[in-house]
This record gives structure tokens, C-alpha cells and sequence, in this order.
């Protein structure tokens, strides 16, 4: 079983897959703040999920990801998966 | 009459200086930017000479958010268009976002993050490479960055012509200025000094695998045996001259004439481009040969291609009819970095009435070149011609003059 995927591991990857910009602070409440405001587009967005997904072992769906607006949405489908991963292995096991 | 175009601004990265003022008077001492490569060990390479920046820290210049997506050849870009716009006053905001364009021009691109990204790929899989990989090895990222970074929405794009590029992108500023754009931000740097960019550079068979940095890059020496390649150039901002002159921009000259030519192919019985190049360029801004006070030579240091130079040369200006120089001798072959930086250097030499001297070169006689060597020369320049070729056939050649004794323009 994996622990939840939380608001600071996804800080930690998005500075480490895409810096943080000029006057934003990630160490505010930001899990409703539209990435673009944080400064994050969509190739970014993309780099982020890319990182997730190696350090998660899990595989995000790029449509879905490219919907997904916000921090609490994106550990939200981060999460998800993770979940119904979970479920499959205790299924097999 | 044409709308004159005028170069407000200057951003210079050089290996034998970073910004303009250390550039210059490292140019003036005959200061060597060439040494044995320290960005990987090239020992077992043929060629082992580049010349390269040192103590660029991109950390220092540029926001934590551009790093991850950017080459090296962009953050120099981005931090020698931030000097060049405040060199030419102009402010974020000062004009309105379309009235400003990118044209730059790229010989290979981001080669180092590339390279890193194929590394990725081979050895760990496709997941792990860079999202950025998309864009940040590409040719047109500089002009793409740039944009970016300033806001600048006018008419934009890149040329790829090798060397030849680096005039090529301030001919096509000059026309977007000329179609309506009130500035564009032009010139070039390129940079790859990393294996990768080594092996396909070497492929062309031209670089020098002389070991000594004094005895390596010779254009126009009995001696020449190929060129030693660097990294960088120069970020020029170009504006329509009488709104530069309302706004009371400082003017370092006006880009007065432009010509190019492409080779025939081998075996054809026509002979080189590079003089009708000139030719063109002359015609373009409306000077005769006697006007000319100065030639920046393109240097190859190859036999070859130097004899085609100085014969061009000598039929148009006569034997040693005008000076010439080639600076580059200090930096190596920035590719299409190379001709931004050699028009910025005409304008300095315009505005302080010296000729930088080419180093370590001595002319062979029958080339009959007045070659500036060993020392600055001290003359009146008010026009000056810079001539740039690229692999595979294409000359470029573009004339600057002062702008200051046009003020019927």
C-alpha cells in the first residue's frame, strides 16, 4: 500500500519540474488557485505530470491532466489513480 | 524614400567578454577568448579549441521558473536581450505589444539539452525525458523565449543559414520595420560546446585541430588550417530611425544596405557568390566601394574559402583599397552568432573611430588585403561592410553606417 500523494510533494515537483515564478508564493493556501495565476501553462503542467507519474508509478491520462486546473484537482486525479491501483492490488493479492 | 532603420541597442556575449564595455575594450587589447574546451574533457577529440564564456551564471540573470525549459544558447540570449533593451531605454510597456517582433537567427539550436534529453532516452526510456525537450532545442526558441519574456506579440520568426543567418535576421527586422513594426529585437547566439554539438560540428571537416589557442584559427595565413568554433554573439534592437530619433533614442548607426547570394553548386562553371553579395549590398544602400571605410571579413581559414574572400575583396576595393579586420580571431566561430556580434563591433568602431585588429593572423601577400593586425587602428568610419558565409553556399553581406551626419534620412 502507497501512501497519498500530498499538497507539498506536489510543491516539491513542481519546483524541481518547473521552478517557481517572480511573486507567487506556493507556501500560501494555493490548493484552489488556477494554475495559470501560480504561473504553471500547459507544457508545465505536462512536465509536472510527467514527474508524477515516474515517481508514483502511476500512469495519468493526458486528456485528463490537461483538464485539471487547480492543486486540490490535480492530487485529486493523482490520488484517484493511485487508489483504484491500490484496489486492483489487493484484488490480485 | 525607404523608412531607415536604426540599431538603438546593444547586448553582447562574447568569450573574450560579457556585455559590451567588457567586449570592446577586451577587443581593443587583442584580449584571446580561445583555450582548451572546459565544458567536457575533449581529450580524444580531434579538435580541442573553443571559445567559450566563462563566468556566465544564467541563476544570476533570469528567473527560477525559466531554468528547467531553457539551453544555455537561450538564457545568453534572454540576459543579452534584457541588456540590449536597456542599453536602447526601452521599457516593458513603452510600446504596445504588437508593435514589437523577434527575428533571430539559430545555427543548430539547443543542442546541450538535447543531448541530455537523448541520454534520457536511451539509457532510462521515454518517460523520463523533458516535456521542454518539445521546444527547447529548437531553432526558433530564442525568438520564442524572447517573446515570451517581453511581451513582444509583433512579427517574429527565425532564419537558419548558418553563419550567413546572423545578417539574414536583421535584414528580415529591417523589413518588418519597414512594413510597420516600430521595433524589433534581432542578431543571434548560438552555442554548443557539448559532445554532441562537438561530433556534428567536427563533421564538417572544417575545424582546426591545432592544439596551441594562438596558432589555431588563422583566416588569411599561409598557415590556416580551419576554425576554432565558439559560442554567443550579439542581441541588436532596430527601430524605424525617425521614431528613435522623436523618442531621442541614442543611435549607434543605421543598417544601410543588404545583399545575398547562394554558391553554385560543385563543378559549375559560375563562379563563388560572396562578390555579387556585396555588390548587392553596395547598390542596397546606395554607396560606392570608396565609401566603405572598413570590412568585417567572414575568416573562414580555409585556403579556399579565404582566397575566394580576398579575391572578392580586391576586385571591388582594388588591391588593399580598404581596411580589414576579423575580431573573431579572439572569440572562434560563433556560427550565427558570429556576423551580430561583427555588426555590433562596427558600430563601436564607428562610434569611437577605431578598428579592432584581427590576432595571430599574418596575411599571405598575393591576397593583397590591408589587414588591420596586431594593434587598433585609429580612422574616421563612418561605413562599414560585414561579410558572413554559410556551409552549403550562402553569403551575406550588410552595410551599417552613422547615423548621426544622416539627418536628411
Amino acid at each position: 500500500m502507497t501512501k497519498e500523494f500530498t499538497l507539498e510533494d506536489l510543491k516539491r515537483v513542481l519546483l524541481a519540474s518547473a521552478g517557481a515564478a517572480e511573486g507567487v508564493d506556493l507556501d500560501s493556501n494555493i490548493l484552489d488557485i488556477d494554475f495559470a495565476d501560480l504561473g504553471y501553462e500547459s507544457v508545465a503542467l505536462l512536465e509536472t505530470g510527467r514527474q508524477i507519474e515516474l515517481e508514483c508509478r502511476v500512469s495519468l491520462d493526458d486528456g485528463a491532466l490537461a483538464q485539471v486546473r487547480t492543486p486540490r484537482a490535480l492530487l485529486s486525479l493523482v490520488n484517484g489513480h493511485r487508489n483504484a491501483a491500490n484496489a486492483q492490488l489487493r484484488e490480485a493479492s | 524614400m525607404s523608412t531607415s532603420v536604426v540599431v538603438t541597442g546593444l547586448g553582447i556575449a562574447s568569450p573574450n567578454g560579457l556585455g559590451t564595455k567588457e567586449y570592446w575594450s577586451a577587443t581593443l587589447e587583442g584580449k584571446n577568448g580561445i583555450g582548451r574546451i572546459t565544458r567536457f574533457d575533449p581529450t580524444g577529440y580531434p579538435s580541442q579549441l573553443a571559445g567559450e564564456i566563462d563566468g556566465f551564471e544564467a541563476g544570476k540573470h533570469l528567473p527560477q521558473r525559466l531554468l528547467p525549459q531553457t539551453d544555455r544558447m537561450t538564457r545568453l540570449a534572454l540576459v543579452a536581450t534584457d541588456w540590449a533593451l536597456e542599453d536602447a531605454g526601452v521599457k516593458p510597456g513603452s510600446f504596445a505589444d504588437f508593435d514589437m517582433g523577434v527575428v533571430t537567427a539559430s545555427s543548430s539550436g539547443g543542442f546541450e539539452f538535447g543531448q541530455r534529453e537523448l541520454q534520457r532516452l536511451w539509457s532510462l526510456g521515454s518517460q523520463h525525458v523533458s516535456a521542454y525537450q518539445s521546444f527547447a532545442w529548437f531553432y526558433a526558441v530564442n525568438s520564442g523565449q524572447i517573446s515570451i519574456r517581453n511581451g513582444m506579440k509583433g512579427p517574429s520568426g527565425v532564419v537558419v543559414s548558418d553563419q550567413a543567418g546572423g545578417l539574414d535576421a536583421l535584414a528580415q527586422a529591417r523589413r518588418q520595420i519597414r512594413k510597420g513594426t516600430p521595433l524589433i529585437v534581432s542578431g543571434s547566439i548560438d552555442a554548443s560546446i557539448c559532445t554532441w554539438g562537438w561530433v556534428a560540428q567536427g563533421a564538417s571537416g572544417r575545424l582546426s585541430t591545432r592544439t596551441d589557442p594562438s596558432r589555431a584559427y588563422l583566416p588569411f595565413d599561409a598557415d590556416a588550417s580551419g576554425f576554432v568554433p565558439g559560442e554567443g554573439g550579439a542581441i541588436l534592437i532596430l527601430e524605424n530611425g525617425s521614431a528613435a530619433r522623436q523618442r531621442g533614442a541614442k543611435i549607434y548607426g543605421e543598417i544601410a544596405g543588404y545583399g545575398a547570394t547562394i554558391d553554385p553548386k560543385p563543378g559549375s562553371s559560375r563562379g563563388p557568390g560572396l562578390r555579387k553579395a556585396i555588390e548587392l549590398a553596395l547598390a542596397d544602400a546606395g554607396v560606392g566601394a570608396r565609401d566603405i571605410d572598413v570590412v568585417f571579413a567572414d575568416g573562414a581559414a580555409i585556403p579556399e574559402l579565404d582566397r575566394i574572400e580576398s579575391e572578392a575583396l580586391a576586385e571591388i576595393f582594388g588591391p588593399r583599397g580598404v581596411p580589414v579586420t576579423a575580431p573573431k580571431t579572439m572569440t572562434g566561430r560563433l556560427y550565427s552568432g558570429a556576423a551580430p556580434l561583427d555588426v555590433a563591433t562596427a558600430l563601436l568602431a564607428i562610434q569611437e573611430g577605431v578598428i579592432p585588429p584581427t590576432v595571430h593572423t599574418a596575411a599571405i601577400s598575393d591576397y593583397q588585403l590591408d589587414l588591420v593586425t596586431g594593434a587598433p587602428r585609429r580612422a574616421k568610419v563612418r561605413t562599414a561592410l560585414v561579410l558572413a558565409r554559410g556551409y552549403r553556399g550562402f553569403n551575406s553581406a550588410l552595410i551599417v553606417r552613422d547615423f548621426r551626419e544622416s539627418s536628411n534620412n
